[in-house]
């Protein structure tokens, strides 16, 4: 029986060991599945869920007439975790030739940034070499989607359009003005991935993306082909350093074309000086010279002390402000108001700026636009020069009466111009599209505007900018031959070639600023290079947009029909 | 009190259940409206390729160059232009 007593006790102490087990299971269990379950249970997501985000798209920027300017297409980026791509190092020469690196490369990419979770291999690669690359199958190597500008009219709205950096966010021009409304946020989602970096299921939507909106600009892409065809092609016949043109809707001020040489391509961008990508119509002002004699008479039709027939003794051809003497190219005798527009008298817009009150002058320029920064959304745009009237000497009042000692660019000067177009009123300028037609300001008075338009006609009938005429169109402009400023004076050499137009002049439909700088071959007078550009811009321009021509009966034969023309509406 | 502590037993075996079923769903719609998003960004991607495809076919240069090269089309000369009246 001693056998029994002993057998229980061993039972007993058996029995005892597994219950104590068994409780420190239960315990254990307990301690795991409730007390440390939070603890416990992010880390094992932490190991598979993984929360990405959702690219949104960029908005499209259209002209006019909804044609895309600048778009964006999917384009996919090779990343990887560097641990994982380190311990793969036998599979590198593969990656490394499609990548079109050097192993030694990918050595040096993921030597250093052994503890990060994430570096990029190579970004923007076409989709075909993206699924090669992943067929490779290679640890720890992934796709990301991305997307990537493209901008179909390249250098053609290059100035305008501008372009965003790699990262998608505007750099230049108007995509970034509008970054923020053409950029989306991009939206959250909790994915499960494997250990390639795969996504294997889509757990949940955390935020959805809001895509970016569209912008449709003002800009005609018909026109601004065809005035940085004309403007390439003088700044090449020329020899010229640069230039611009600048073409606005009269009736709304909406810009219809900017175009600047030099110009880049958007699309490709490598090797370019920062110098490409200014876009000179608002980030350049120079001196306007004679296209700022319209706005002296302006002042002096407004001052009511001058009518176009006004008499003007402009003899003998220049006359001395103390030290400073006033030019003009030969003595034009007694002249009247509209004479000194048309043979640009630079001694009659000065005898008439002299009877006027200064401030006077200065309250027409800058209502004007002139030294203010006209706002119509370019970055970088600049205000000119226009010094406080309280800063005039007689000198400085006579030579800004023809335009110099101030400055403009020529997208301000288009916008002067545009206040004659339209009777005397001002609209603001806009670069974004718009069915509605804004308010106009009044500058001048209507009867003054037209009768500076009619002196603005006869200078292309038979003054300085005959080269400027137009087959069928009735046209308005000023051309303008400005010495460039050099230090310490005026260089002897080195000219602005300008013209300004309006067209047809009854019924003023665009307004034209064509800027030449520094032609340097023979010709370098505002009627000889700039005034035939905006001939050939203009006529095509007008064509382009059906304006019925105002000339017929001059330039083009007309022809009496009955009402119903089959084909023509 | 017995039935009552059993109903609520069922109840929440029941609220379990239904939770596991909802959760489902919603995964299961999640999926496809993960989907439906990918064929609509195919559709935007392939509108925009085409508008590019469009744009460069229409490329004012090129309609230019075909129409004076191919067509032998020119631009008339002002005289040569009758205006309609009507």
């Amino acid at each position: 029986m001693g056998d029994v007593h002993t057998y229980r006790v061993r039972r007993w102490a058996v029995l005892t060991v597994f219950a104590v087990l068994a409780v420190v299971l239960i315990l254990r269990a307990y301690d795991l599945q409730l007390v440390d379950k939070e603890f416990l249970q992010d880390h094992g997501n932490a190991r598979f869920l993984r929360v990405v985000e959702v690219p949104a798209h960029r908005g499209v920027i259209m002209d006019r007439n909804h044609e895309p300017l600048a778009i964006s297409t999917p384009v996919s980026s090779v990343w990887a975790v560097p641990r994982k791509l380190n311990q793969a190092r036998h599979r590198w020469s593969a990656l490394a030739k499609l990548l079109e690196m050097k192993p030694a490369q990918i050595e040096k990419l993921v030597e250093h940034r052994l503890n990060r979770e994430f570096i990029y291999l190579r970004r923007h690669v076409e989709p075909g070499l993206a699924e090669k690359i992943m067929a490779l199958k290679i640890p720890g190597v992934a796709l990301e989607r991305e997307s990537r500008r493209y901008y179909p009219a390249a250098e053609v709205t290059s100035h305008v359009v501008g372009f965003t950096n790699v990262d998608d966010v505007g750099q230049e021009g108007l995509e970034l003005s509008f970054n923020d409304l053409l950029r989306g946020t991009p939206g959250a989602k909790r994915v499960i991935k494997d250990g390639y970096g795969r996504i294997v299921e889509n757990v949940e939507s955390i935020s959805a993306p809001n895509s970016g909106k569209d912008l449709v600009l003002s800009i005609d892409r018909r026109i601004q082909y065809l005035a940085y065809r004309e403007l390439k092609s003088a700044v090449q016949k020329h020899k010229a350093r640069g230039g611009s043109i600048v073409i606005l809707e009269a009736r709304t001020g909406e810009i219809l074309a900017m175009v600047n040489q030099p110009s880049y391509n958007p699309n490709n961008r490598s090797g370019l000086k920062s110098d490409f990508y200014r876009n000179r119509a608002v980030t350049d002002s120079f001196e306007p010279g004679s296209t700022m004699k319209p706005f002296t008479v302006a002042a002096g039709l407004e001052n009511g002390a001058y009518k176009p027939t006004t008499k003007i003794d402009t003899r003998p051809g220049y006359f001395k402000i103390g030290r400073h003497t006033v030019r003009d190219a030969r003595d034009y005798g007694l002249i009247d108001v509209a004479t000194v527009i048309r043979k640009s008298s630079n001694v009659g817009a000065s005898k008439i700026a002299l009877s006027l009150d200064p401030e006077e002058m200065w309250g027409l320029y800058r209502k004007l636009g002139f030294g203010q920064v006209p706002g119509a959304g370019f970055p970088g745009e600049v205000a000119g020069r226009l010094n406080d009237h309280r800063e005039w000497g007689e000198i400085e009042q006579a030579t800004m009466s023809f335009g110099y000692g101030l400055s403009t660019t020529s997208l301000q000067l288009a916008h002067a111009y545009q206040v004659l177009a339209t009777d005397g009123l001002q609209l603001p300028l806009r670069i974004q599209h718009s069915s509605e037609v804004p308010r106009g300001k009044r500058i001048i008075s209507a009867e003054h505007a037209r009768q500076i338009r009619s002196m603005l006609a006869s200078v292309v009938e038979e003054g300085t900018g005959k080269l400027a005429q137009t087959p069928g169109y009735s046209v308005a402009g000023k051309t303008g031959t400005v010495h460039k400023s050099a230090t310490g004076g005026y260089a002897e050499d080195r000219y602005l070639a300008l013209f300004a137009g309006i067209a047809p002049t009854t019924s003023p439909q665009l307004v034209v600023v064509v800027m030449i700088d520094e032609p340097s071959t023979d010709e370098y007078y505002g009627g000889q290079v700039a005034a035939p550009i905006f001939s050939r811009v203009m006529s095509d321009a007008l064509r382009l947009l059906n304006v019925l021509p105002d000339q017929a009966e001059q330039h083009l034969t007309a022809v009496q029909q009955s009402p119903t023309v089959p084909g023509v509406e | 009190m017995r039935m009552t502590i059993m109903t609520l037993l069922l109840m929440v075996f029941v609220s379990a259940l239904l939770v596991v079923d909802s959760r489902h769903q919603s995964r299961k719609i999640f999926v496809e409206l993960q989907v439906l998003e990918k064929k609509r960004d195919a559709m935007h991607e392939e509108w925009g390729r085409l508008q590019l495809e469009q744009g460069t076919w229409a490329t004012p240069s090129r309609i230019e160059e075909m129409a004076s090269n191919k067509l032998e089309m020119i631009s008339p000369q002002a005289n040569t232009i009758k205006l309609v009246r009507y």
